[in-house]
């Protein structure tokens, strides 16, 4: 056994970072856990950490005299919920306005994505795509302030519809779902842009050789192939619309959203646990959205 | 009487931006017919075949089907099916949906088409798949299935997108008999894109050779090989040797050892060294340093020779020979 050749080679000393690398070959778990380490510390403590300490919170009451908050368990924050009249209301209310937004995000995002992944010429995509995304650059108040402008009494909607004898919506419902509508658009338009560049043409050729009309082609054709895509936007536009409270404060004229209960309750209230039980709700709703979306099979193709 | 040709160009042509694609083309495909369409890639080919089958409109000439003027009409209201060339099954419907297809949007009974259906999937021996999906299948099967979703519909022209290009040799070689066999049986026309020339002489009733845009040629697969038409058509279609102003294919050649004596019935003959021996099976294949200039290649088969033999012959002096009548000029 003396003819066996030296361990390490010769012209390459075994430095300290060669051989962490050749640890690191040796042991996958070790180099796992490097990987994983940042994100799981992240998700662990900072995300899934604050939902459970909300989901604590909600448990709780506040002192009404002091203000201070009494860390014994109790129900009476999801009874107060489940009773009042005004809760139930809103959050119906709540429900209505993320629907309306993510079908009128449908009906604008798809054509919008067909024309850019079918129709325009390939050279011009990245341009639309920037165009797409470019609102999202800007600052999120500063684009409702716009609009709160655009829909006042004397704004810009009002002045040009005006020689049509049609006025605009002003404040109001109708106002929010149009502007959380501007807002979440692009998070419509990306996931369906993506799928639809996905879908080979030559299905579509193949519908159309096959006797299809185009109505036809979309409906039997793009829609269930591009399904998981609009599953997919579906929840951004819902889940986004279903917590935002500024827009409805700003141009929602007196309306209120889920998100106003709980900011009222974090401040002029001072309630922090029944804060926490009302955010309960929309967590809870998304929860049954993503299970329905689940169901019909979207999740999987994504 | 019904029209006898199944499909007319005249002056066909398309151009993408500055770039012409097809730069007229004038073309008539028999009924009954299996007509290929050979070039290599650009040559056009294929933007002929997307033009029949109105996935798009030429920026020139007239395209007929069966008499009738099509060029405006779209890819729905044209008595033609195409088998595409990554096959393009619907990944979201099951195998017998997907050759539904064409029946049930032409709102033909359910009963009817299952039948029909089931029926064109016998025909390209594809049984009991009916619930899987695309994905599930092989590139074979995959390909079997786009067929039956064509043929099922009974088009009066089949067009064939580059089909068996995905298929691995020895699966290629069996569809190509069996494209044949389903092509006689339900004597509709089929035409056919490649740019495998094996491929075209030994499917095709007729060949037209693209190059740039153009028909170099057309005719039967022997008129193409032995009566290239043009330069390229001959180096395109096979391989050929150039010596002196003549053309003459590989296996026309004879070769002999220089010293072995007379060159038999061969009224044309040329000396050279042998360079490089390349023994492929069944054949062997000579490369050989002519005397009077140039290279040409010779084909023999190896009927009582073996690689060992064969090998042996690098380096000797040999002695061309061929007859006159399987010389070629070109332009």
């Amino acid at each position: 056994m003396s003819g066996l050749a030296p361990t390490t080679l010769p012209g390459r000393p075994a430095s300290l970072r060669r051989r962490a690398a050749a640890l690191l070959h040796r042991r996958p778990l070790v180099r796992l856990g490097l990987l994983l380490s940042a994100p799981m510390l992240w998700l662990v403590v900072a995300y899934l950490g604050a939902l459970f300490a909300m989901l604590l919170t909600a448990f709780w009451s506040t002192d009404t005299f002091t203000g201070e908050v009494d860390r014994t368990f109790t129900w009476q924050n999801f009874q107060d919920l489940w009773t009042g009249e005004v809760y139930r209301t809103i959050a119906l209310r709540s429900v209505a306005v993320a629907a309306g937004v993510t079908v009128l995000c449908l009906a604008i995002a798809f054509p919008m994505a067909f024309y850019m992944a079918k129709v325009a010429r390939p050279r011009w995509r990245p341009y639309l795509l920037i165009a797409v995304l470019t609102p999202l650059w800007a600052a999120y108040l500063v684009k409702v302030y716009a609009w709160r402008v655009i829909l006042a009494d004397d704004g810009l909607l009002n002045w040009a519809l005006g020689p049509l004898g049609a006025r605009g919506p002003g404040y109001g419902l109708t106002a929010t779902v149009l502007v959380l509508t501007y807002l979440w658009l692009p998070y419509m338009i990306l996931p369906i842009y993506t799928g639809l560049e996905r879908l080979p043409d030559s299905l579509l050729d193949a519908s159309g050789d096959l006797g299809a009309g185009t109505l036809r082609t979309l409906r039997r054709v793009v829609a269930p192939m591009v399904f998981p895509s609009i599953a997919a936007g579906s929840l951004f536009t819902f889940s986004l619309s279903l917590g935002d409270y500024i827009t409805v404060k700003i141009v929602g004229g007196r309306g209120q959203l889920i998100g106003n209960v709980v900011y009222d309750n974090i401040g002029a209230a001072n309630d922090l646990p029944f804060a926490a039980a009302v955010a309960t709700v929309p967590v809870v709703v998304m929860l049954v959205y993503i299970a329905a979306v689940r169901r019909t099979g979207a999740l999987e193709e994504l | 009487m019904a029209d006898q040709t199944a499909v007319r160009l005249s002056g066909v042509r398309k151009s993408f931006g500055a770039v012409d694609a097809v730069a007229g083309v004038d073309l008539e495909i028999r009924d009954g017919e299996f007509f290929s369409m050979l070039g290599p890639s650009g040559s056009g080919k294929t933007t002929v075949l997307r033009m029949i089958a109105g996935f798009e409109r030429p920026t020139g000439g007239r395209v007929e089907l069966a008499g009738r003027d099509v060029t405006a009409l779209a890819p729905f209201d044209r008595d033609v099916n195409t088998v595409f060339q990554d096959y393009a099954l619907f990944p979201h419907l099951t195998i017998l949906q997907n050759v539904e297809y064409g029946l049930r949007v032409r709102k033909v009974a359910k009963a009817r088409r299952r039948e029909r259906a089931r029926e064109a999937l016998r025909s390209v021996r594809l049984e009991g798949f009916d619930d899987r999906r695309p994905a599930q299948l092989s590139g074979g099967q995959r390909q079997r299935v786009a067929l039956a979703r064509a043929l099922v519909n009974e088009p009066r022209v089949l067009l064939l997108d580059e089909p068996l290009g995905a298929l691995d040799l020895k699966l290629r070689e069996e569809m190509q008999v069996e494209l044949k066999e389903i092509q006689r049986r339900a004597g509709i026309t089929f035409l056919f894109v490649t740019h495998d020339q094996e491929e075209a002489l030994t499917m095709s009733d007729r060949v037209a050779v693209f190059n740039r845009g153009r028909v170099e040629q057309v005719g039967t697969p022997a008129e193409v090989y032995e009566r290239p038409a043009t330069a390229f058509v001959a180096a395109f279609v096979g391989t050929s040797n150039r010596i002196g102003d003549v053309h003459v294919r590989p296996e026309k050649i004879r070769l002999d050892l220089l010293d072995a004596g007379g060159a038999g019935e061969a009224d044309r003959s040329a000396t050279g060294t042998v360079a490089e021996v390349v023994y492929a099976g069944p054949h062997t294949r000579f490369v050989v340093d002519l005397d009077g200039g140039g290279r040409a290649v010779a084909l023999q088969q190896n009927l009582q020779t073996s690689s060992m033999d064969v090998m042996r012959l690098r380096d000797e002096r040999v002695r061309l020979s061929w007859r006159a009548e399987h010389e070629f000029l070109t332009p």
